[in-house]
């Protein structure tokens, strides 16, 4: 059985449709998101249980995991960040095009995890904006996909103008990024 | 394959060649475990690997250990291995002092570049005469040295386990 994704509420008349551009974008962003796995450890090997056949992660419009941040919509940082990775992590999401979210999967991505010590980072969001963590360690496929439920969340409900406004500049200037 | 040379017999050429600069020995389950004078290390690591009867040529490890409570509060670990003879054997150089510091073992052992890196990075123990003497696994931006025992063990930009998310 196909499900076909419900066209967004509008004025519709015999051979025309009217609605708003937001929520047709958001709903084209949505169901098309490139994931970019930045897998690690443990995490990612449950990741890839969630792209193989029997949680088939690619049925929510995600066919394509990108493997060049150019062509990602959303990097998905899997497993332990050691201090030494930041600055590549770092790099790899500045090279991403807006619109870009980023999940944390797992204990160590959010917050360090198990390893409170020298040399890991304590969450990748010391480094980077994180969209949405996803608890566990490692998390079950579940909880990954309804981790990127989330995301498909905020890409169909965000306004266009979001990427341009001060607010978000201003997550960015936190950051050193522009 | 037994070993072709017993505990005994190697200290006894030890302290014959070099007498007082062997400091202490004792065997720990079979391996003998040498106490040096930190100032002889390496006319003691070429004696090993020279002598005919020793060839002592392989080294398996190095590194070191901080005691804060000791005078001389570093200590430089080789293990050695003649794979001739068959024979393992442990040397401790002990070593204190501000920037504590000792002769580099990469003029007789290739191996001991990177282990000796490794130890600096760690421990900030300056290897005298080693060719590139820089940081090895940890971020090039550190300034600390971890494992030093006066290094805190948790990390403090931890902010998930501050007592006040807790209630305390």
């Amino acid at each position: 059985m196909v499900n076909i994704e419900k066209a967004p509420e509008g004025i519709e008349g015999p051979g025309f449709m009217a609605t708003n551009l937001d929520q047709v974008i958001g709903l084209a962003r949505k169901n098309s998101l490139w994931p970019l796995p930045f897998a690690t450890s443990c995490c990612g090997i449950e990741f890839m249980a969630t792209m193989a056949s029997t949680y088939d992660f690619s049925r929510f419009g995600s066919e394509r995991p990108s493997f060049s941040p150019r062509q990602a919509d959303l990097l998905m940082v899997m497993g332990t960040i050691a201090k030494k990775m930041a600055p590549v992590l770092r790099q790899v999401y500045e090279q991403m095009a807006e619109p870009k979210w980023v999940i944390a999967v797992g204990a160590c991505a959010s917050s360090g995890g198990i390893f409170d010590t020298y040399s890991v980072l304590q969450g990748i969001d010391e480094v980077i904006p994180v969209d949405v963590y996803v608890p566990g360690c490692p998390p079950r496929p579940e909880q990954i996909i309804d981790g990127f439920l989330r995301i498909q969340d905020l890409a169909a409900n965000e306004p266009l103008t979001r990427r341009s406004s001060e607010e978000y500049k201003r997550l960015l200037a936190k950051y050193d990024m522009k | 394959m037994e070993s072709t040379i017993t505990n005994e017999v190697f200290l006894q050429k030890l302290t014959d060649k070099f007498g007082d600069a062997i400091i202490s020995s004792v065997d720990d389950y079979g391996m003998l475990t040498v106490t040096a004078d930190s100032s002889k290390n390496i006319e003691i690591l070429n004696y090993l690997y020279d002598e005919p009867s020793l060839q002592v040529q392989f080294m398996t490890d190095l590194t070191g250990v901080h005691y804060p409570e000791q005078e001389l509060a570093f200590c430089v670990v080789y293990h050695l291995h003649s794979l001739v003879n068959n024979y393992r054997v442990r040397f401790k150089f002990f070593i204190g002092g501000e920037i504590p510091t000792i002769a580099s073992a990469t003029s007789v052992y290739a191996t001991a570049n990177w282990m000796e890196r490794e130890t600096y990075d760690f421990f900030g123990i300056i290897f005298e005469g080693h060719p590139d003497l820089r940081r090895i696994l940890n971020v090039d931006e550190m300034v600390a040295f971890p494992l030093r025992k006066e290094f805190p063990l948790e990390d403090p930009n931890r902010i998930d386990k501050k007592d006040y998310y807790f209630g305390r």
